[in-house]
């Protein structure tokens, strides 16, 4: 059995021990091992030129990333949260996400930025959001978010082994456990959850691929990260017969497996943490609207963050937990 | 209490002279030849503060040296090139100024969409390829990388890329290696040692670093040669390559290219006026050197230094070079509208194509008949280029590039929405797939 934590350390340490051009930095990430420990022990593993700390500069990290990237290695860069990304993205979406296409092939930045996402852990506006909007709007890059130690594991080593730019979102409230949004409930380990059993050695999880989570008759759940977790417990609170799609990868998104989805239940709700507006879900509303119109049997309907920053004080209110789920099951079904 | 000022008010820096009034670089001083120590490549990056406040020059014939120094004072720096090597120098700074100037032509005439030249700041990008090729057996383009920005041209024709390539990436025709994807002059030559411009500034300093890094990180000594224009280096990426290579220590050169202006900003708006731009290296604890740009042997005699220093494991060099941007910013660019308009002609550091034949041309290894053999064979090498490049076609004829070369490189293998996005323009990516005609 191993966390999420466990799993992505074990997708580096794999990768690293196939492929010396692999390394992996970033605040604190060295020595100690990074403040959520994903890195720990890569160093003494690897030595440290494979695996080192950085000074606190995320254009930095990123930019010698890219360069590193274009030399030939298989950068892994850790922001210590993506709410600390900002001073990199013009390096992601200026740099990395076009260096292929700007040269024409000539130059690729095969790289990887991991950060953890998300909120409910008492982060605040500046360490809980969820900004994959902005790096699913940038042609050239893929965006990936796991739900679990298996997928992370897996789709960790299919991105470091991606020969283009990868954006890796780490859900950090499931880093130690599977969080269905009941905060007031007691916090369940990834110990005895069927995917908490970790596969050992070398296994990829292909990107593009979503992965039907729940199967269900009812209703399509469109999630991914932590509200793939809350969408099972609103599923069976509520009684709705839901069919929870784990998208995994949010670009390239896995059209087919959402569109044969909807097209048999007709209905679809899209659940997702970051704020609401041109969030990643206008985007599946508008896709399952262009594909799937004939078949709908009531408006696609978004459960999300609201359009504010991500306060401290109110987190269990920002947070589309369980109820706000099942309330949007509810109408749907009975539209 | 003391008052100091009766009013406190924002300083804005102005330069010393705008349109209508005579040019004054008055407050530039010029050193000696022979005033630059040259040190070993192993001294350690503080010990440089001389060097990070003079000036590195070996030919004594600006405007402002005594007209009798022209051979008499010698230099630490000489690089003591042979003759065959200085009209080498010679050669490609005098084709870099006149494809540029073909270009800017080409751009007037609708034929290429933008166009930057480096008329006046020649020998920068020019010595600066010359000395990383020849310093090493073994190494040089295709090991050693320039990361440069729009106006290191020179690089390209120091480093023998095709003038008739180089001019079809202007045009954005049918022999463009960039299928139309990047802005004219924006090129990228992997076998020339010549990273992909971004057109971002300041962004591939960082990413030299990187690359640096990954030279070290792999037990190689390949060195990444940085460029940015002194406005640029008040973007972060500047500081976030100044402190990545103070850190890491990677064989990397960092230029910063002091042509007095950042399209209308003189020098002074990225905080050029308190201390030169060099002594910024000093502060990150980086060996630095403050070069005349207009002498092609300092340039040299610097860049070499530099990558021996850097190929022996002694870590980064910022090098400041010290010239004039004579021309434009570029097309879209009127210089009259910011700064008096013969200000290149007061420039005291003169012409660095001038400067090399007037040192060739007193030490007696040149007559003036070959340099004007040089620039005849100059003149006719590049219209006989841009010549060839024109029977490709221009972007005055409209498309030159199928449609699906705008979605083939975007990844290494086009995912659904793209080839269902190409398909709406008429193209089938997925037969490109089945053939194996995508990238790699």
């Amino acid at each position: 059995m191993a966390t999420m934590i466990e799993a992505i350390r074990d997708a580096l340490g794999v990768m690293m021990e196939r492929d010396k051009r692999v390394v992996s930095f970033g605040e604190d990430a060295g020595y100690f091992g990074g403040v959520f420990r994903c890195t720990e022990g890569l160093q003494q593993r690897f030595g440290p030129h494979r695996s080192f700390d950085t000074p606190i500069s995320e254009s930095g990290i990123v930019g010698a990333a890219v360069g590193m990237a274009t030399y030939g290695l298989r950068p892994v860069a850790e922001i210590q949260f993506a709410d600390y990304m900002y001073p990199g993205y013009d390096q992601i979406v200026s740099e990395a996400a076009r260096m292929r296409s700007r040269s024409a092939g000539e130059f690729t930045a095969p790289l990887v930025i991991r950060m953890p996402v998300g909120g409910g852990i008492r982060g605040g506006q500046t360490h809980s959001q969820s900004p994959e909007a902005l790096f699913t709007h940038v042609a050239g890059l893929k965006t990936v978010i796991p739900s679990n130690p298996v997928d992370a594991k897996g789709l960790l080593i299919a991105s470091i082994e991606d020969p283009d730019p990868v954006i890796f979102l780490e859900p950090k409230r499931l880093y130690n456990g599977p969080f269905d949004g009941h905060h007031d409930r007691p916090i369940q380990p990834w110990t005895g959850h069927p995917m908490g059993d970790l596969p050992e050695g070398h296994y990829s999880t292909p990107l593009g691929q979503a992965n039907i989570w729940r199967p269900g008759a009812d209703i399509t759940v469109l999630a991914y990260g932590t509200l793939v977790h809350v969408a099972e417990a609103a599923a069976n609170e509520s009684g709705v017969d839901a069919e929870i799609i784990d998208l995994r990868t949010l670009l390239p998104i896995d059209t087919e497996a959402i569109t044969a989805s909807i097209r048999k239940t007709g209905r679809c709700v899209i659940a997702h943490e970051a704020t609401r507006t041109s969030g990643f879900g206008a985007e599946l509303s508008a896709q399952v609207q262009e594909r799937c119109f004939d078949y709908l049997e009531a408006p696609i309907t978004r459960v999300t963050g609201f359009d504010t920053p991500y306060p401290v004080g109110l987190e269990w209110v920002y947070f589309p937990g369980p109820d706000r789920l099942v309330k949007a099951l509810k109408e749907v079904m009975s539209y | 209490m003391t008052t100091h000022q009766t009013e406190l008010r924002l300083h804005v820096p102005e330069p010393t002279a705008r349109p209508g009034e005579e040019p004054d670089f008055s407050s530039l001083a010029v050193p000696n030849v022979d005033e630059t120590p040259k040190p070993g490549i192993d001294i350690p990056a503080f010990d440089t503060y001389p060097l990070a406040t003079g000036m590195v020059r070996v030919m004594a014939n600006s405007p402002v040296d005594p007209p009798s120094a022209a051979v008499a004072k010698t230099s630490a720096w000489d690089p003591e090139l042979s003759t065959a090597d200085k009209l080498a120098g010679y050669r490609n700074m005098m084709v870099t100024r006149i494809i540029e100037e073909q270009f800017l032509m080409l751009q007037r005439q609708g034929k290429a969409a933008f166009a930057v030249r480096s008329l006046g700041e020649e020998a920068v990008a020019v010595s600066a390829a010359m000395a990383v090729d020849a310093s090493t057996p073994g190494y040089g383009p295709g090991k050693d990388m320039h990361f440069p920005t729009y106006r290191q041209a020179g690089i390209l024709v120091a480093n023998r890329h095709s003038l008739v390539e180089m001019t079809c990436q202007m045009l954005s025709n049918t022999g463009d290696r960039l299928k139309g994807a990047q802005l004219p002059g924006l090129h990228s030559v992997t076998e020339a040692g010549f990273f992909s411009v971004s057109g971002n500034l300041g962004t591939q300093m960082i990413q030299a670093v990187g690359w640096g890094m990954a030279s070290a990180i792999e037990g190689k000594r390949n060195v990444a040669v940085a460029w940015t224009g002194e406005g640029a280096t008040a973007e972060n990426d500047f500081h976030s390559a100044m402190v990545f290579a103070s850190v890491y220590q990677p064989p990397a050169i960092l230029n910063v290219v002091n042509n007095q202006w950042a399209i209308s900003s003189f020098q002074g708006i990225a905080g050029g006026m308190n201390s030169p731009f060099a002594q910024r290296g000093i502060g990150y604890g980086i060996a630095t050197l403050r070069v005349d740009g207009n002498d092609f042997l300092a340039g040299y005699a610097a860049t070499q230094w530099a990558t021996e220093r850097a190929r022996a494991g002694y870590g980064p060099t910022l090098i400041e070079w010290v010239t004039y941007r004579a021309a434009s910013h570029s097309s879209s660019d009127d210089p009259s509208r910011y700064r008096p308009k013969n200000a290149a002609d007061s420039w005291p550091l003169g012409d660095p194509v001038q400067r090399l034949a007037d040192h060739m041309l007193a030490t007696g290894e040149v007559s003036q008949a070959e340099l004007d053999q040089i620039r005849a064979e100059a003149e006719s090498t590049v219209e006989a280029a841009v010549t060839e490049a024109e029977e490709m076609g221009t972007i005055k004829d409209g498309i030159n590039t199928p449609p699906r070369e705008m979605f083939q490189h975007v990844y290494a293998t086009p995912p659904p929405h793209l080839v269902e996005q190409a398909a709406s323009c008429g193209e089938d990516l997925l037969a490109d797939l089945n053939t194996g005609g995508h990238d790699h």
